[in-house]
């Protein structure tokens, strides 16, 4: 059951922290992370009905900064950066010239002409030099800052009051997709309402060398109500609140389109990476598209599982899992267009058995606003 | 930690053998890696498992794996109460029997582990 790694895997600055505290750490796209504090179960159910916190300081950040900085990001990354105000963020996409996804990132506009790229951790050198080569002609600076950052996502209907505690920023100020820059426990901070988890929330940038310091001030400050959670408990979280894993639900062979991600689309923007492939896939329809699903019958609908539809293979799960928190087993999956109806009955294999399905619409799960 | 009456299989399975029935079950070890545990699907009573082959699956909200049969024989017996509260597994490991066997070939006893072998295999 022990997998000899190939390189060393890297750690985040938290890493001592999670194994003198009883996490259980796996290698997780190169780096060894908590997968599990006290079980995912009991993790993903404190983030629906109180608070958790994530080490996420494996994503890893890209500035982009310069006289050209906006045009730059218009041109690299699908979402239309002309609409983004400073202090607000949006989820964008890399798309490849043929329109698939190279990667998902989050896009902070911190200045007029300086924006802040944070992007999923297994493609943080790929996207480096893929943004690096697209933007040569451009008058803006295209910067690896991944290492200046720590980044500890406190999310749940908890997790601000909590957090306030630590701050003087207001965070109930901070609408949804905004941030505000302070100190968090006495460190410098960038305090984003964001997360990946469906629930409110906040995410906190501070200097590596107070990620600790923090992360014991906010269980510290939220004793009873904080708990530290890992990975599989963030995987079921976003799974239920329908959000896309880059690289599992969606990647280079799936487009933009067929990942349910045009709304991340500037389709008022002048040309930009993979805008001509989009603009015709938007006209004519996308051949498939990612549905959510649900099982009717015992199973979990797993990652590379057939979905059958009248005796044939349709389509394949990208993603499943049985819930914690709407306890029932729930799925996404490509399946052609026209079967991308909720209500639809398809079958999903579950090593060589067919047990009954149905497209449902996503999320899964809405938290009440 | 690993209770010296039961013995254990490199796939992580443990046998409580009472005359020629085998109890069956997961360890620790497994249900710690496992993580919390959603679904089991056992074989019905009267099936035949062979050591060493897949009898029935065990899932947990993170991924599948398959259970293998420490040894031969004829299932007498399911412990359906895991059907509905597969959790029981994650809280008591080693008294969760999974099914009973009749063995049929007890020779394949003596090539289990033992609990100190067991824990080495699992610590080192």
């Amino acid at each position: 059951m022990t997998d000899v790694a190939a390189t060393p895997l890297k750690t985040t600055v938290l890493h001592a922290r999670h194994k003198s505290s009883g996490a259980r750490l796996v290698p997780f796209a190169g780096w060894d992370m908590p997968v599990e504090y006290s079980g995912v179960t009991a993790e993903h159910l404190a983030v629906r009905t109180a608070a958790g916190m994530f080490d996420v300081s494996h994503m890893g950040q890209i500035e982009i900064a310069g006289k050209q900085a906006m045009a730059a990001v218009q041109h690299v990354s699908t979402n239309d950066v002309a609409t983004l105000a400073v202090g607000r963020a949006h989820l964008s996409v890399l798309a490849s010239p043929e329109g698939t996804v190279l990667d998902d990132i989050l896009v902070y506009r911190l200045a007029a002409s300086h924006f802040l790229l944070v992007v999923n951790a297994g493609n943080a050198t790929k996207d480096f030099a893929w943004i690096s080569q697209q933007l040569a002609g451009f008058d803006a600076a295209v910067v690896d800052t991944s290492s200046r950052y720590a980044l500890l996502a406190i999310q749940g209907p908890k997790a601000l009051d909590v957090v306030q505690t630590l701050t003087a920023v207001s965070l109930a100020e901070i609408p949804y997709y905004g941030f505000a820059h302070g100190e968090v426990a006495g460190a410098r901070a960038t305090i984003s309402r964001t997360g990946y988890t469906g629930e409110d929330g906040v995410e906190v940038f501070v200097p590596p060398n107070m990620a600790d310091r923090v992360w014991q001030a906010v269980l510290q400050a939220g004793e009873g109500v904080v708990i530290p959670c890992g990975l599989a408990a963030r995987d079921t979280l976003r799974l239920e609140a329908g959000m896309r894993l880059c690289g599992q639900d969606m990647d280079d062979t799936t487009t933009v389109l067929e990942a349910g991600l045009g709304w991340a689309v500037g389709w008022e923007k002048p040309s930009f990476v993979g805008s001509e492939a989009l603009r015709a896939e938007k006209q004519r329809g996308p051949a498939r598209r990612l549905v959510g699903f649900e099982m009717l019958e015992r199973g979990i609908g797993r990652h590379g599982y057939p979905v059958v539809h009248d005796g044939q293979v349709v389509g394949q799960v990208t993603s499943g899992t049985q819930t914690p928190f709407l306890k029932k087993a729930i799925g996404m999956a490509y399946v052609p267009a026209a079967l991308a109806v909720p209500g639809t009955a398809v079958g999903v294999d579950i090593r060589g058995r067919v047990s009954a399905a149905q497209i449902v619409k996503l999320p899964f799960y809405r938290r009440a606003r | 930690m690993y209770p010296s009456e039961l013995k254990y299989t490199m796939d992580h399975e443990w046998v409580r053998v009472e005359g020629d029935v085998a109890e069956v079950g997961v360890t620790d070890f497994a249900q710690q890696q496992l993580g919390d545990v959603v679904f089991v699907e056992l074989p019905e009573p009267g099936a035949t498992v062979t050591a060493g082959q897949a009898f029935g699956t065990i899932e947990s909200v993170k991924a599948v794996s398959e259970l293998f049969a420490p040894v031969s024989g004829e299932v007498i017996a399911t412990n359906d109460a895991l059907v509905t509260r597969p959790e029981t597994i994650n809280a008591e490991p080693h008294t969760s029997w999974m099914v009973k066997v009749r063995v049929s070939s007890p020779g394949e006893l003596g090539e289990l582990l033992d609990a100190e072998r067991y824990t080495a295999l699992v610590t080192g």
